[in-house]
């Protein structure tokens, strides 16, 4: 549960500027959607989130102290793939992050717990697991699981190492709409129940608007070739990218936040047919 | 049907594997035989009355001279030095390709440098290493290691840059070390990606190990052959090139159970990457 402050950050790669300037700050408890055309910047933004990249200019704070230079436990991630490890079995995978904290000089050397502290792991595991509906899953390999499983292990594995923020980087965008559907409803639980701030990339537009409680809009506002790459993503407000569609969706998805509702939102599948949105969200 | 479509079936498949086997048997028995029945003392292409008698001298009595069995004697000694030369390869392979392939200070200090060493070629430099380690054991298993180490390194270390980056990201927001990382995450992955290289470095390793024994040694299957070659026994020579071809078989089908054995996660894991 952490307010995170974005100051005037720069991303540019030699010449090429990705982001421009961004302005930022994201309450304790939001579920932030990034959401922009490919190339915005969205994913670099959430990797400088992460700390696997580093702005050029500008600060990133969380709870006022600027962000560790590397990734670190208080910032956990769940990618689109390759987030679970697959040489452990799902029960490996969450105590991962157990054992990669294990004090002392046998835990730093082995990156394992042991004895007591193992059994109190184990368990905690076994009940994420359950949460994540993986029970009973516990001793396949990720590659016996299907993607659906996959991203429910990774967010189980991300949780157990109680992250003050989430970063999601399209982690449901390879998934079928049924399944994604089903992840939605576990991801907002998750939400709901734990301290967490969330913060989202996704090119999937209505589920920025099914989960978020506010949506982010990456836009350029200036993309000539002739530019040279000179101009950068700005945030533009959702508004800017769908106008007709924010204002009432962004009612009601603060109604969720505040009163800590299922959402009232209709089926995605409905809207996910209609050919503006897949021009808007590709 | 085009031919890239059509395909054998079970037993036909069995059938035209075992084909060139047989081919080269026939053409040996027909070539043998033609020779001998010219001149029935020829040495060139023996019959296989002969190489079982030579099987028999060299595999199962006991050499008058020394008391000892010659082809367990010679097995026993090129075994012994293979094992542990690709035991060391593999320990600097491992140090090494983990550390080049994780670590951009490592990377930026050795990776030209083991590119530029593996360009060596081994055998070029064995009578630097006679003059300077001497014409015993060591040179011999120094050999294999220079010649076997470096592509192991430059292969574990291109594994492990192949590793998808998410996950080292994604350990250290699970609170992983440096070291964790690579206790945890990367050795674990390397190890069966290991064993595949070190099966396709068996046979320059058996190379090396050959050219050294041939040049300088007492024993050995490399030092045999060439010893008998003086007399043009090709009886002897020829079971010895299928026993080392079978030995060599059978370390690579050891290690193919191996990596299935104690990495049961990793074909699929393979498969879906």
């Amino acid at each position: 549960m952490s307010t995170i402050t974005i100051r005037n950050v720069w991303k540019e790669y030699g010449d090429l500027v990705v982001l421009e300037d961004i302005n930022l700050e994201i309450a304790p408890r939001a579920f932030v959607a990034l959401v922009g055309p490919s190339g915005c910047g969205k994913t670099t933004f959430l990797k400088m989130l992460l700390s696997e990249e580093l702005p050029t200019r500008g600060v990133i704070e969380l709870d006022g102290a600027p962000i560790p230079r590397e990734p670190s436990v208080e910032r956990g991630v769940v990618f689109q793939r390759y987030s679970v490890f697959p040489h452990l079995t799902v029960l490996g995978n969450v105590l991962l992050g157990r054992d990669l904290q294990a004090g002392g000089v046998r835990g730093a050397l082995f990156g394992r717990v042991f004895g007591a502290q193992r059994v109190a792991a184990e368990k905690e595991a076994r009940e994420l697991l359950t949460a994540v509906g993986l029970a009973g899953a516990e001793a396949k390999y990720p590659a016996q699981l299907s993607g659906g499983m996959q991203q429910r292990l990774a967010l189980a594995q991300a949780l157990i190492a109680r992250p003050k923020v989430l970063l999601l980087d399209e982690p449901f965008g390879a998934l079928d709409p049924g399944i994604r559907t089903d992840i939605h409803v576990l991801m907002r639980k998750l939400w709901h129940e734990r301290a967490l701030t969330v913060v989202m990339v996704t090119h999937d537009l209505s589920e920025a608007f099914k989960l978020g409680t506010r949506v982010v809009a990456f836009e350029r506002r200036r993309n000539e070739p002739t530019d040279g790459g000179r101009y950068g993503a700005i945030i533009g407000r959702d508004i800017q990218i769908w106008p007709t569609r924010v204002a009432g969706v962004q009612q009601r998805s603060d109604q969720i936040s505040a009163s800590g509702r299922d959402d009232p939102l209709p089926q995605s599948e409905q809207r996910r047919d209609d050919p503006a949105l897949n021009g808007a969200a590709g | 049907m085009r031919l890239i479509n059509r395909r054998p079936g079970r037993g036909a498949g069995r059938l035209l594997s075992l084909l060139p086997f047989a081919a080269t048997l026939v053409a040996y028995l027909v070539a043998s035989a033609l020779r001998r029945a010219e001149n029935p003392d020829d040495k060139l292409l023996p019959s296989f009355a002969a190489f079982g008698e030579a099987i028999r001298r060299m595999a199962f009595t006991a050499d008058p001279r020394t008391g000892d069995v010659l082809l367990w004697l010679d097995t026993a000694a090129s075994l012994e030095r293979l094992i542990v030369a690709l035991a060391i390869a593999t320990a600097i392979g491992l140090v090494l390709g983990v550390a080049i392939g994780l670590l951009p200070y490592v990377r930026s200090l050795l990776g030209a440098f083991v590119a530029v060493i593996s360009m060596v070629p081994p055998l070029a430099i064995l009578p630097i290493l006679f003059i300077t380690v001497g014409l015993g054991e060591a040179a011999k298993i120094v050999l294999i290691v220079i010649g076997v180490a470096p592509p192991l390194v430059r292969d574990i270390a291109l594994r492990v840059g192949d590793l998808p980056p998410q996950q080292f990201i994604k350990a250290q927001t699970l609170g992983a070390s440096t070291w964790t990382v690579v206790w945890r995450v990367a050795l674990p992955q390397i190890l069966p990606r290991l064993l595949d290289s070190l099966r396709l470095q068996l046979g320059p390793a058996w190379l090396f190990l050959i050219a050294a024994e041939a040049i300088a040694s007492e024993s050995g299957l490399g030092y045999r052959i060439f010893l008998v070659r003086r007399y043009l026994a090709m009886d002897v020579i020829l079971p010895y090139v299928a026993w080392i071809t079978l030995l060599a078989f059978l370390m690579e089908l050891a290690l193919l159970a191996l990596q299935r054995r104690a990495f049961p996660w990793f074909a699929a894991a393979r498969a879906e990457a």
